[in-house]
């Protein structure tokens, strides 16, 4: 088991995330984050700082294509350990993913 | 010039500003202060022994102290085999992580009796923790009280609810393994004061409850309807209430061996028994107050249930340390971003602090390096402020 990072965090990037996570699993490009399953530890601390609810458990989300593209792409992208900026426009796709009722 | 900096505690908040000291640039010495024999406080005697994966980050923590940079002094108690005052002399800052260990009591009549401990107790014994080892519970009546609704209650009862053979592959002490292979209790009581919207149970925790071998989950939907929800309640809590009905079926043949019982909006009033706990009354409750605030209180009825054990997980306390300030009622060391203040919200010269001794017993491992790295943030710019003439 681990968690995944869903396409909320697309575009979004708050990076809340990566300060309570106690293993350092957080990886990422221009515009999201990834979780290495091999590192993360199911704790959970991350679920409730992120503002799009854009972190959740495999086991909510089984067969589902994120689950692979999580472990790829936190494979060969930088680990990322301190807050930084959210990306431009963060605010306002944040309040539409909400108000599509997808957060 | 060097800076060197004493940590006391080893858990994660020691860790995690140990951590990020040594990645500020500055050139720093980090000295930690354990009072144990070895390190990982609440990581190695408060994570539940079937919680292995968890445990996996003491790996991090072995990175940490690899360090050159890095000291660790065990079997050391400050405050005791050392003053705040020599540490205060020896280094140029003193970080305060030494945890809330101590637990709250319920504060009734009863509380005393043989039979009647903390979970804190229980936890230990169970993880090895070198104080607890020798202790004993009563496991031969065949219900088990366990008062509060947070994780540490659902860790216990559902340590007391496993097999033999599920705790054998968890890394339990063997004293631990072999006293619950023996235990005659069928029926665990989880019980809160609120109701079930308002405990604090993690999901995560929760669901565990429905993958046991030998013992089901019981809740009787009775109790959510007692609490008149707002709608804005049931949404913030839909998942863990969707995981508590999941648990409720009334009608369904009783199968397992043991039961785990969830229950609420019971208060307790006296633990019952001559010699030892036989038994623990409750006031019945209901809510009072607005969403988001409910409040229990007393309905005027009780209710008795037989018991031989009741573990109380009501909270947790810091220990005030000789020299360094503490407010008794919150119980803790008070600070302002990492800083300890004495009475008039003053800085204490060299006193840092970090973790549930600083903040109460709140968050989990990963919340503590957010927590850390404010703390040594302040510690790093005090200590530039210092050195510039």
């Amino acid at each position: 088991m681990t968690h995944i990072v869903t396409d909320n965090c697309t575009s979004c990037r708050f990076t809340d995330c990566v300060s309570v996570c106690p293993v350092n699993c957080f990886h990422g490009d221009a515009d999201r984050l990834y979780i290495d399953p091999d590192l993360c530890i199911d704790c959970g601390a991350c679920i409730p700082k992120c503002p799009v609810g854009a972190i959740v458990e495999d086991i909510d989300i089984i067969g589902s294509p994120l689950i692979d593209l999580n472990a790829k792409q936190s494979a060969k992208l930088p680990v990322i350990k301190t807050k930084q900026a959210p990306l431009p426009g963060a605010d306002a796709r944040r309040d539409k993913l909400i108000a599509e009722g997808l957060v | 010039m060097t800076k060197s900096i004493a940590i006391v505690g080893s858990g994660p908040a020691g860790f995690y500003a140990a951590e990020a000291l040594l990645e500020a640039e500055m050139d720093v010495q980090v000295d930690m202060y354990e009072r144990l024999p070895i390190p990982f406080g609440l990581v190695r005697y408060g994570v539940a022994p079937d919680h292995q994966k968890l445990k996996g980050v003491t790996a991090v923590f072995d990175g940490i102290a690899a360090h050159p940079n890095f000291q660790f002094f065990g079997n050391v108690t400050v405050g005791q085999d050392v003053e705040i005052g020599e540490l205060k002399a020896a280094y140029d800052a003193i970080i305060i992580a030494s945890g809330a260990i101590s637990d709250r009591k319920l504060g009734i009549p009863g509380e005393d009796l043989n039979g009647s401990v903390s979970a804190t107790e229980f936890v230990s014994w169970y993880n090895g923790h070198p104080e607890f080892r020798d202790y004993s519970f009563d496991l031969s009546h065949p219900c088990a009280v366990v008062i509060g609704n947070g994780n540490v209650a659902l860790d216990v009862s559902r340590i007391l609810a496993k097999t033999p053979e599920e705790l054998a592959s968890s890394d339990i002490c063997e004293h631990a393994l072999v006293a619950l292979s023996d235990s005659k209790i069928t029926d665990i009581i989880v019980v809160g004061r609120r109701g079930p919207l308002q405990a604090s149970f993690s999901i995560r925790e929760l669901r565990e409850f429905s993958t046991l071998f030998d013992a089901e989950p019981v809740f009787d939907p009775a109790d959510l309807e007692a609490t008149d929800a707002s709608p804005e309640e049931l949404q913030d809590a839909a998942r863990m209430l969707g995981i508590l009905k999941s648990f409720a079926h009334p009608d369904a043949p009783r199968l397992a061996t043991k039961r785990i019982h969830f229950r609420f909006l019971l208060s307790p009033h006296e633990i019952e028994g001559k010699q030892k706990v036989e038994g623990i009354t409750f006031s019945r409750c209901a809510l009072e107050g607005d969403a988001f605030k409910r409040r229990p209180m007393p309905t005027g009825s009780h209710e008795v249930v037989p018991a031989g054990l009741v573990l109380r997980s009501v909270g947790y306390r810091g220990r005030a340390l000789p020299g360094v300030p503490f407010d008794n009622i919150a119980g803790i060391i008070p600070s302002q971003l990492g800083r300890v203040t004495d009475t008039g919200g003053q800085p204490v010269p060299k006193l840092y602090t970090v973790g549930w001794i600083s903040r109460g017993p709140s968050g989990i491992i990963g919340t503590n390096r957010d927590c850390a790295n404010a703390t040594a943030d302040a510690v790093v710019a005090d200590l530039r402020n210092a050195s510039t003439p």
